[in-house]
């Protein structure tokens, strides 16, 4: 008589609280409903409160926290589409400059400067990385890789906009705290919009996009075009970050093309894991605050930003948030295989 | 009085590397027509309609469309002017449902002329469009994700797919692949249906006795070569094709 | 006169940054990001090697190639084998790890004027009006033995042509027994010890420093790009043109221009004619 060995496997199973909560009816019961808003509207509530707890070194963290976060959202907003770009630091950059020099050459006051960043930084990042949408992934990467390093170094050699010195004293925001909840709420905002977005008809074009562009072309519908739609929503996204960085500081230098800005938001979206702007989010709002608390390690950051990029594409490659969303929602059990 | 043909396709050329897959391909299609296109694996059928639909540019030759010249155009744009077509190789989101499907088609430019005011009910109309097809509106089958249906209605969506464009030719390449006769005998008078309100059919198959129950016409090609173009009895009579399906005798009933 | 000469040296270094990523390309279809990291790492392991541990100088150059080589295997394994397939996350991967390597360096003081490799020719000779050490001399010959050697392996040996089989198309190389691991991590540890032999042979030329590894990345781009991702003829022509290029800026704008070329070229070259120069991947473009 032969045996057979018995080989086990995990069999993974919504729990039963996902299940009631599927339909209309969680609204009946307050668990319920809990379990579906919790999650939700705690984080959300936390980050309103923390620009008034805290104040000073922590509160400018939160404001990195907020800009990094828009950086990793934009990113993610063009991975949607199949965009995967390294070099957000273009969009920072781009609308850092903009809302800087509009503000040390013209005195143009924040509250217009920004706005007009924001917008011209997506008009502008649309027009360079227009033609170059309908390269292979790979090439895209490289070009966005290569863009804002050609950018830094132009203004490094040519000295125009300040040049390798920059421009200083530009004009603040009213108050520390008004400049705090403008980063918060922009964050917060760009969160919701985008997931609203994804989920919407044009958010499932843009989806398609990345699934199988030649079926997307088959329905009449021009992919390019598309994603240059993409590249100027996230271009804009970008350049509001930067511009609020460039007036929070008071400072406007080449530095805002730097590697740092571009590696970091792709490091936050391999951490908390693609496709739900969620993930980006928890993904800056841990690398920030651990990269703070570790400034005194200097240059190490970088490294330790790039060691946990590497670990995450390979260890965990769905990301933080959906391994976190797949436990609150499934459990695991172990069962023979028949 | 002679009309102008709706598709005009002349004298198209194409080399992939050193593989020659079309040679001077040229052929006529009049409005409401249905032509089959016939010939055995490898004899550049597909690569005809990808020349046509714009995926693939030929070395020489021109694609006249309403009188306008299509080659070289990318393939939204000549889809949105009203040539439609299906993929052998099914191309469908499979995590999707299957009426998301045909969103995607829906959001063009050329359905929100079509569709009008309608336009912001999508939703509703790709149900109607599965309806028609017989995915009933009232079963769960519209709302199963894609993957998880049998290829015989992945077949039967992507030919909704292609038609929720409202095209004027549709090209069909290998329907009925892969399909069982059921299928087969559900979905053939559906396209006849369609051939009849007017659209324009070009239809690539093997599976000849089906085909040649609809088609008015019917082009034979072999070795990326047009070697017949004529009424189904006529071309299955001559040497040429008989000699390139290598001996296969086809009764036509 | 002496443009010239400038310019051809200046090409064949560009050429020589280029040949170890070129051939782990060319034969296995990885991008290797952390090109430039471990050019300059080869350097800095020799500098231990030959002021720490007091050996000989062509002693350290020959193991900092060896163990710039075995770095390079070991990245497969540890890095690229989870991700091997899709282009991007080994391009994001390799790129991450040679930043991060660039990174450790510098923190651990790898800047500045304070390191260099010795010159192992003194003396030069003249050539017209200019006047050229026997070292860049050297680096030329090196280059070119090592192009002629680039192109030899892998258009004219069946070990190169198994790569190549590998590279275009692995379900087939796979079914006909050639194993795609084995030959993904053999093509890294051949572009690093291209990279160190590219290394030990420049670095004397000048100082060593971290930003050297991501200056060399961008140069090997640069060539590959323009002269065409799979031609090893586009190669020799891309490092050329950037080469003579670079010197013409140097020359007539400033040298401070000099970086902005190769930067300037990748990105109008991707604009214009992303297959390059002599690429032959009409694939990027026509899609099908």
């Amino acid at each position: 008589m032969v045996e057979a060995t018995v080989q086990y496997r995990r069999k993974r199973l919504d729990r039963g609280i996902k299940a009631r909560t599927d339909t209309i009816f969680v609204i009946a019961s307050k668990r319920d409903t809990l379990y579906l808003l919790l999650p939700r509207v705690l984080p959300v509530i936390a980050l309103l409160i923390l620009p008034l707890v805290l104040k000073g070194y922590w509160g400018k963290v939160v404001v990195f926290a907020c800009m990094y976060g828009l950086l990793a959202l934009s990113w993610d907003f063009m991975a949607c589409c199949g965009l995967f770009s390294l070099g957000q630091a273009l969009f920072f950059g781009m609308g850092a400059y903009i809302a800087g020099t509009l503000n040390y050459y013209f005195h143009i006051p924040p509250i217009i400067t920004v706005p007009v960043a924001t917008l011209g930084s997506g008009l502008l990042c649309a027009a360079l990385l227009g033609p170059v949408v309908r390269l292979k992934g790979v090439y895209f990467a490289m070009i966005t890789l290569m863009l804002p390093l050609l950018l830094k170094k132009m203004i490094d050699t040519t000295g125009i906009f300040g040049g390798t010195h920059g421009l200083p004293s530009l004009s603040p925001f009213p108050s520390e705290l008004v400049a705090t909840y403008l980063a918060v709420v922009g964050f917060l905002a760009c969160l919701f919009i985008f997931r609203r977005v994804i989920n919407s008809d044009y958010g499932l074009v843009l989806r398609a996009i990345r699934d199988d562009d030649r079926a997307v072309m088959s329905g009449a519908i021009n992919i390019y075009w598309r994603k240059i739609q993409a590249v100027f929503i996230s271009g804009a996204v970008g350049g509001f970050a930067g511009a609020l960085m460039t007036h929070h500081f008071q400072f406007l230098g080449m530095s805002t093309f730097a590697l740092d800005y571009s590696i970091l938001p792709v490091a936050a979206v391999a951490l908390g894991g693609q496709g739900t702007f969620a993930g980006a989010a928890i993904g800056s709002l841990i690398l920030v605050p651990l990269s703070e608390s570790l400034r005194a390690l200097g240059g190490l950051r970088m490294a330790i930003y790039c060691g946990i990029l590497i670990v995450s594409i390979i260890g965990l490659p769905e990301g933080i948030f959906h391994y976190m969303a797949r436990k609150y929602h499934q459990f695991e059990k172990v069962v023979e295989v028949k | 009085m002679e009309a102008e043909p709706l598709l005009r396709v002349s004298h198209l050329k194409k080399s992939f590397g050193g593989i020659l897959a079309a040679y001077d391909l040229s052929f006529d299609l009049k409005r409401g027509e249905f032509v089959g296109v016939i010939g055995p694996n490898g004899s550049g059928k597909t690569t005809l309609v990808n020349l046509i639909t714009g995926f693939v540019r030929p070395d020489s030759g021109a694609v006249v469309f309403k009188g306008k010249k299509i080659t070289g155009k990318m393939p939204y744009t000549i889809a949105g002017m009203g040539i439609s077509r299906t993929f052998q190789m099914v191309r469908l989101f499979y995590n999707l449902p299957a009426y998301k499907n045909l969103i995607i088609p829906l959001c063009s430019s050329r359905s929100k002329n079509l569709w009008g005011g309608k336009y912001g009910e999508r939703d509703d109309i790709a149900i109607d469009l599965l309806d028609d097809m017989g995915f009933e509106r009232d079963s769960q089958v519209p709302y199963k994700v894609a993957g998880s249906l049998p290829h015989g209605y992945l077949k039967r969506l992507d030919l909704a797919r292609a038609l929720a464009l409202r095209p004027e030719v549709l090209i069909l390449d290998e329907l009925f692949s892969g399909m069982s006769m059921s299928e087969v005998a559900s979905t053939l008078p559906l396209i006849e249906k369609f051939n009849e309100e007017g659209l324009s059919i070009i239809m690539i198959e093997h599976r000849l006795r089906e085909l040649f129950r609809v088609v008015d016409r019917v082009l034979v090609l072999n070795f990326g070569m047009k070697i017949a173009d004529g009424a189904p009895a006529e071309v299955m009579d001559r040497e040429e094709v008989k000699k390139a399906y290598l001996g296969i005798h086809i009764d036509l009933v | 006169m002496s443009l010239l000469i400038y310019g051809l040296i200046n090409s064949v270094i560009l050429a020589l940054y280029t040949v170890g990523f070129s051939l782990c390309y060319g034969i296995s279809g990885i991008a290797n990001f952390s090109h430039g990291a471990l050019y300059i790492l080869s350097g800095f392991t020799a500098w231990n090697l030959l002021n720490l541990a007091g050996l000989p100088f062509y002693l350290s150059a020959v193991l900092s190639v060896i163990i710039t080589a075995i770095l390079g295997f070991l990245f497969y394994w540890v890095l690229l084998l989870r991700v091997r397939g899709t282009p991007l996350a080994e391009l994001i991967v390799t790129f991450a790890a040679g930043m991060g390597l660039l990174e450790l360096l510098t923190w651990k003081g790898f800047y500045g004027m304070r390191y260099s490799l010795p010159l192992y020719m003194k003396g030069g000779i003249e050539i017209g009006p200019v006047a050229i050490d026997y070292q860049r001399l050297f680096v030329v010959g090196t280059g070119v033995a090592l192009v002629v050697f680039l192109w030899f392996f892998v258009h004219h040996t069946r070990v190169g042509l198994a790569f190549r089989a590998m590279a275009q198309n692995e379900r087939t190389a796979l079914s006909v027994g050639i194993e795609s691991d084995w030959i993904g991590s053999l093509s890294m540890a051949l572009g690093a010890a291209l990279a160190a032999i590219a290394a030990m042979v420049i670095l004397p030329l000048g100082m060593m420093e971290s930003s050297i590894g991501l200056e060399v990345l961008i140069y090997a781009l640069a060539v590959a790009i323009v002269g065409g991702l799979e031609s090893t003829l586009g190669m020799i022509v891309g490092s050329f043109i950037i080469g003579f290029g670079q010197i013409a800026a140097a020359r007539y704008i400033g040298a401070k221009w000099m970086i902005i070329v190769p930067l300037a070229a990748i990105v109008l070259v991707l604009v214009i004619k992303p297959s390059g120069i002599f690429g032959k991947f009409k694939e990027l473009e026509e899609r099908v």
